[in-house]
């Protein structure tokens, strides 16, 4: 049954754009007509604590929660946050840690939220339009030019680790 | 998109939003909290009249005004919020509104950003006042648009109960509009409907529980209620976000989602429960659901004890139907919170610790205070309680102990219930005095950067009336009052709260330094408004 969902949790530290990134991608899955959910906790937890965000999106979504041992694909922005997150991985689900990203190789820091997601496009159906509105609704206009370049980098790099 | 109904990815709070500017709401007012805030601000947002109370007491009377005058009107608050509002709660229910009057409580199952995980489902049974669960953005769309229909058909208030998930989850809405046009305001006097001394109060019990009997039969055959068919071998009931879960958990079972969970269609249930061999409620919080069952003589199973505690979820719930007692994997463990690099609570709990203070703490970003490296606060109750407790403590503790209390609160918490503290304070004053520290960052920081009565700017960031803690300090008759900044000087900072603290004598002591996550919006929020100064002078000569 849950095949027909793709569950992904993006996990890492707050103010490090979580809860942006998995707007985007549940804002790209949307425009790809799926049903989608999204869900986080907000308040108390945000003050620079660990933060996940859950999306799942597929036919039809019921729980708005990734069940632990169920993500298809668990993306984490900040390494201290990959062993404890671990657990949500299904038995051949995919961890995308920061390292994918090389240092350096971003214009702005602050657009490794949108880098990661290109390298998880690599690995999704969704379409290069979805992700374009996704990335176009979420982000304010000023930023879409450094974010698009950031995803470009991400999903070359992403070929490069998934698709060789 | 060549849909022909828009379709939207909407939080749950966006949805009970964008269904109160459709139902034509004429105002909402409220007291930000978590998961509630969003609602208001998205309802100004997309050009609603919203508005933020000192507090959700005052924000629900605000509400009862608008409906006899015969406007809608949404209120929202988180679960403790309504604690707070159950006092016109309760008598409000008794009265005969006019205006449609939704309120909206956002509870916080497994604590996420709470002091407790009190279950509101409770309220509706106590207030006598019908309740709807949405278990979706979608429900939370139709199910308000219903609940100003429903609040004015029976002139009775309607809580409309979300939990974090539905509040914060993003999920689809189709908005459908489909609602009885709003109401003009107009007086018309009503005073045995409104007037509550007992000679009126007395048949308004008897007419509450008439309402509740004719809503009972209303629910029987209600469409907020549905049935997903399954096997027989087993039936779940469930409500709220709890829906999904077990619809995930269990897709062979039998299925009945409750959406209207006060007044029970207890007929619909009942038929329900025989229809299969074993029946279970999974309800997240207390067993109220399954007593309510029970009590009616049906023959249904509740959740075991253990899961009463924190969030359901789908492995939680398929542990439940398999009546798994054994001990639940931990979730990690994640880094906890902690107050922003360069905010001014970090050198006041930083001197607070030095100095050996026993401080009575309060609701805010600064409850972090309690946590390392600063270890500086030693109670933490609910919004305003530090004045009190802090009073209490220098009641009775010995006088060396007592000379170290200090009472932390901030500016937003201040003005919702810290007033009636500092009225306490300098009724019955201490033998040693007190002082009351005031953590006046400018805003209300914990649930996202809310404007309040003492900041000068309305939901909207506009400028309004400012609140002068210095000024109410004095006029409520405490003898030192002073106003410092703990970043600039904190050795100054220091030396104030030892000289206080020394005193027999009463002490208000005002902190001030904006929050540094909302300094750069705040200088934004000024200059716009001095910019619409100077056009609107201009203007004037031009006349």
């Amino acid at each position: 049954m849950s095949n027909t969902v793709t569950n992904v949790v993006f996990a890492g530290l707050g103010g490090q754009g979580i809860i942006k990134s998995s707007d985007i991608l549940a804002a790209a899955a949307f425009a790809a007509g799926l049903d989608v959910k999204k869900s986080e906790l907000h308040g108390m937890s945000q003050r620079g604590g660990s933060v996940t965000s859950d999306v799942r999106f597929g036919s039809e979504v019921l729980s708005p929660m990734v069940p632990a041992q169920e993500a298809d694909f668990l993306l984490v922005l900040e390494p201290t946050q990959v062993e404890i997150n671990r657990g949500l991985l299904r038995p051949g689900g995919v961890l995308l840690s920061p390292d994918l990203i090389p240092d350096g190789a971003l214009r702005n820091k602050k657009s490794l939220n949108v880098a990661m997601l290109g390298v998880l496009s690599v690995l999704l159906a969704l379409q290069p339009e979805h992700w374009e509105q996704g990335l176009k609704e979420c982000l304010a206009v000023r930023l879409h030019k450094v974010n698009e370049q950031a995803f470009a980098l991400g999903r070359r790099q992403g070929e490069a680790r998934f698709k060789s | 998109m060549a849909t022909t109904q828009q379709r939207l990815l909407l939080s749950g709070n966006e949805a009970v939003a964008l269904a109160a500017l459709h139902a034509g709401v004429h105002l909402g007012t409220g007291y930000p909290g978590t998961p509630s805030t969003e609602i208001l601000e998205y309802l100004d947002h997309i050009g609603g009249k919203a508005q933020w109370s000192p507090n959700e007491k005052v924000a629900l009377e605000v509400g009862i005004g608008v409906s006899f005058a015969g406007g809608r009107t949404l209120i929202t608050m988180k679960h403790v919020g309504v604690n707070v509002a159950a006092d016109p709660l309760f008598t409000a229910a008794y009265t005969d509104l006019i205006g449609g009057l939704v309120l909206i409580s956002a509870d916080d199952p497994g604590m996420a950003s709470s002091q407790n995980e009190q279950d509101n489902r409770h309220y509706s049974r106590a207030a006598i006042v019908p309740m709807l669960e949405p278990c979706d953005s979608q429900q939370a769309y139709d199910f308000t648009l219903k609940a100003f229909e429903l609040s004015e058909r029976h002139k009775i208030p309607v809580i409309l109960r979300m939990t974090t998930r539905i509040c914060h989850a993003k999920t689809p809405v189709v908005p459908n509009q489909d609602v009885t046009p709003a109401p003009t305001p107009e007086f018309v006097r009503d005073i045995p409907g409104r007037v509550m001394i007992p000679a009126y109060a007395k048949p308004a019990h008897h007419r509450i529980r008439a309402k509740m009997a004719e809503l009972t039969r209303f629910n029987e055959h209600s469409d907020f209620n549905r049935i997903y068919p399954g096997s027989s071998e087993l039936g779940i009931i469930a409500s709220g976000i709890s829906v999904m879960h077990a619809r995930e958990a269990a897709p062979q079972a039998s299925l009945l989602a409750l959406g209207m969970t006060w007044p029970l269609p207890m007929a619909l249930i009942a038929d329900f429960v025989r229809s299969v061999k074993r029946c279970i409620v999974i309800e997240e919080g207390d067993h109220l659901l399954y007593e309510a069952l029970r009590a009616e003589g049906l023959m249904v199973e509740a959740k075991p004890e253990m899961y009463r505690f924190s969030e359901l979820t789908v492995p939680r719930v398929r542990r439940i139907l398999a009546g798994d007692l054994s001990p639940e994997p931990q979730p990690p463990k994640g880094k906890p919170p902690e107050l922003c690099q360069g905010c001014s609570h970090r050198p006041v709990f930083e001197i607070l610790g030095h100095m050996d203070c026993i401080v009575a703490g309060d609701i805010g970003c600064y409850s972090l205070g309690v946590l390392p490296p600063f270890n500086a606060m030693d109670t933490c109750v609910c919004m305003g309680a530090a004045i009190g407790v802090g009073l209490g403590m220098r009641h009775v503790l010995p006088e060396a102990q007592a000379r170290r209390v200090v009472s932390v609160i901030g500016d937003s918490t201040f003005v919702h219930s810290g007033l009636t503290g500092l009225a306490e304070m300098v009724y019955n004053p201490p033998p040693t005095g007190h002082v009351v520290l005031i953590l006046d960052n400018s805003t209300t920081a914990m649930t996202g950067r809310q404007e309040h009565p003492g900041t000068g700017r309305s939901l909207g960031h506009e400028p309004t009336n400012k609140m002068d803690f210095a000024a109410v300090g004095r006029g409520m008759g405490i003898k030192n009052v002073h106003v410092t900044d703990p970043m600039e000087d904190p050795q100054g900072f220091a030396s104030l709260l030892q000289e206080l603290l020394a005193k027999d004598e009463l002490s208000l002591v005002i902190a001030e330094r904006p929050c540094v996550l909302a300094a750069p919006m705040i200088r934004v929020y000024e200059q716009a408004a001095e910019e619409k100064l100077q056009t609107s002078c201009a203007g004037a000569v031009g006349h």
